[in-house]
């Protein structure tokens, strides 16, 4: 009897979904809908709201249609697990007929879903994950946030200039912290520079004071740091209670450890850090300044550089659907996204033709006080760097 | 050799605030048998009152350490009245699946209403920084828990040893049913004892937002090490894991310092290498409750 009833119940929903799947190419064309898929909750959660908050600013100062269409956004939160990842990712595109996935906090989600991608032929926006490897999964995956790569090498190569020749390096034992190291190693011994003790700390981590111990210890002029934005206030305060400060060690690194989410409240600990990175909330352009200002008026806190790749990413895809005429045949969107350039407010930026990968100016900056608040204040621009780790092999 | 004894004292300042920490982890498992796997909630509820009252209202940091102890204690003596009460009676299983469940909507609340990034203490200029003694680096602010902390132990210490309330409640847990026979209010006893293990959790989640990172996963994450105190450390007593705590404290700084490779690993292996040759830990009771 029961099983009988459950056989009645898959046939009707299959019929259903044959309806829906023949039904399909009929869709509302008056309407663009973009699935967001981000880290609301969980750890990576300020990630997840900085781009939320950024695409919400977008639309609110450019309107919500493009080329005559309107754009749509679903956001579902996948909490930075995979799994979830691909399960919203697959939903999207099943049932609510997505034409854009985009978002993706972490290297695993964004790499979750680079298959669902390819075989729905639809373009996938990485907001933030920030592995070399990503836009290689997937001939629709372009990305609007950085590669680790990208500041890791510059600031290695910053450091040989500036007379550091001996560097200690502490990372987070996980693969961006090991991107970032590698990058880092390769360009910065290339130099002629030294590495003469290299740390790779637990990602869950409590404690870095052993850690320190040690590099305080091996006397470098400076140390390298990668470890996750959210510990980087930590470390900090303990740099400066071991007295490295005073012992004329300098931090150095990508700028992911100076996060402007963060900064403010590290302390004056985190002065006279030298970080290399794709965007500083005081960046000195009009049109940061504008954008800064909008977005602490509508969020009331700072933007970081998450916030800036969901607002280029946003961007990127208005641009695209322009440029099609509000085709949102996902070729053509790539095509129509390969070569562009904007200004953004980090400063001009374009997707690479060949990788779909960012091109960015990559800037050096250190911390300083600006009216009694932190901030990374840039001093130094490297012009439209490539993503090495890619352009390497 | 400067390095070695500064590593020393790192050590054990850590060790200090793990104890904090976990001694009221202790005295709910092993004093009343019960399994309060939500101990960390208790901990990151004083370490956030702590942070709101120094950052928000401008609290000294002096006077808003009690303030996190006490009101992690009421929050202890709301939960054991309204929730613990019921179970204490029940099943291991269930106290987990209970007392897991509490640590989840901690970590959902408190992330709903103070945000998923971390909290950082303003502190006093007195404590940041480094005091070089005879060439060792001895951090003010380490220096100052282990002294709290040193304090407390002593404090403790001698409450249960001397005091009537001690005796009531080592009668308490040694024999429920004789010592409400001779008059003693054994669940007034041990909801008091509760509502000050809650306290302590707190003191030390406030205390330890500089060093460990105050954030609202800190019950789940930290879980693991408050557990790794008390079956090291046995859980009858409180010298049993406040040796555990020291040693692993220790054990912990020199194998990250000594072998960065392995060096989180350390713990780990001295847990095992105690526990297999002491399976109750080194201070344990043998006999089956």
């Amino acid at each position: 009897m029961f099983n009988r009833r459950e056989m009645l119940l898959w046939a009707a929903t299959t019929a259903a979904m044959s309806a829906l799947c023949t039904a399909a190419p009929a869709r509302a064309e008056d309407s663009v809908k973009i699935g967001l898929i981000l880290p609301m909750t969980g750890g990576q959660a300020s990630t997840g709201k900085q781009i939320d908050n950024a695409i919400k600013l977008y639309m609110q100062q450019k309107g919500d249609t493009v080329a005559g269409k309107k754009i749509e956004i679903i956001l579902k939160d996948d909490a930075a697990i995979p799994d979830n990842t691909k399960r919203l990712a697959q939903e999207l595109i099943v049932n609510d007929k997505v034409n854009f996935i985009a978002g993706f906090g972490v290297t695993p989600a964004a790499l979750a879903a680079a298959p669902l991608a390819t075989q729905a032929k639809i373009p996938e926006i990485v907001m933030a994950a920030g592995t070399s490897i990503i836009t290689e999964r997937s001939p629709y995956i372009v990305r609007t946030s950085f590669t680790l790569a990208q500041s890791s090498t510059i600031i290695g190569d910053w450091a040989v200039k500036n007379g550091i020749k001996k560097v200690a390096t502490l990372t987070s034992d996980y693969a961006p912290g090991n991107d970032a190291l590698a990058s880092f190693k390769q360009h910065f011994t290339a130099g002629g520079g030294e590495i003469v003790e290299e740390v790779k700390v637990p990602l869950a981590n409590p404690d870095f004071a052993p850690f320190l111990q040690r590099m305080k210890d091996a006397k470098p002029d400076a140390m390298f740091v990668f470890v996750p934005a959210g510990q980087g206030g930590n470390f900090m305060k303990q740099y400066a209670e071991r007295g490295l400060d005073k012992s004329g060690i300098r931090v150095i690194g990508p700028g992911d450890v100076m996060d402007d989410d963060l900064l403010n409240n590290m302390g004056d600990a985190a002065l006279g850090a030298v970080t290399a990175h794709l965007y500083s909330a005081a960046h000195p352009s009009q049109m940061n300044k504008d954008f800064v200002a909008a977005y602490k008026k509508a969020f009331g806190t700072r933007p970081g550089f998450m916030a800036v790749s969901g607002y280029d990413g946003i961007h990127l895809i208005y641009e695209a659907l322009k440029k099609t005429n509000g085709d949102t045949d996902g070729d053509k969107l790539i095509e129509a996204m390969k070569g562009m350039k904007w200004e953004s407010p980090r400063g001009p930026i374009s997707i690479d033709p060949e990788t779909r990968d960012i091109v960015q100016n990559i800037y050096i900056r250190k911390v300083e006080k600006v009216d009694g608040e932190l901030y990374n204040v840039e001093f130094e621009t490297f012009e439209a760097v490539k993503d090495s780790g890619k352009t390497k092999k | 050799m400067a390095s070695v004894l500064t590593n020393l004292f790192d050590g054990v300042a850590y060790g200090m605030l793990l104890f904090v920490l976990a001694c009221g982890l202790a005295v709910t498992l092993g004093l009343m048998n019960f399994v309060n796997l939500a101990h960390g909630a208790f901990a990151m509820a004083g370490g956030y009152v702590c942070a709101v009252l120094v950052n928000n209202s401008g609290w000294p940091f002096f006077a808003a350490l009690p303030l996190a102890f006490v009101a992690s204690a009421a929050i202890g003596i709301l939960l054991e009245r309204l929730l613990y009460r019921h179970l204490y009676a029940g099943s291991h299983l269930d106290q987990v699946l209970f007392s897991i469940g509490l640590v989840f909507m901690s970590v959902a609340g408190v992330d709903f209403i103070m945000g998923s990034s971390r909290v950082f203490m303003k502190l006093p200029a007195a404590l940041e920084g480094q005091i070089d003694l005879f060439g060792v680096g001895i951090g003010r602010y380490r220096l100052m828990i282990v002294v709290i902390c040193g304090l407390l132990t002593v404090a403790l210490q001698l409450i249960l040893a001397k005091t009537r309330f001690g005796s009531r409640l080592r009668a308490a847990v040694d024999d429920p049913r004789a010592a409400i026979g001779l008059g003693i209010n054994v669940p007034q006893v041990f909801a008091f004892t509760f509502a000050f293990g809650c306290g302590l959790a707190g003191l030390g989640g406030a205390l330890s937002a500089e060093i460990l990172g105050l954030d609202p996963y800190f019950p789940l994450k930290f879980m693991i090490y408050f557990l790794i105190v008390v079956t090291v450390g046995g859980s009858s007593s409180i010298t049993g894991p406040f040796l555990a705590s020291l040693l692993l404290g220790i054990a912990d700084v020199a194998g990250k310092y000594y072998f960065p490779k392995v060096g989180p690993f350390v713990i780990y292996t001295v847990m095992i290498v105690i526990l297999i040759w002491r399976p109750n830990g080194l201070f344990g009771r043998t006999a089956a409750r």
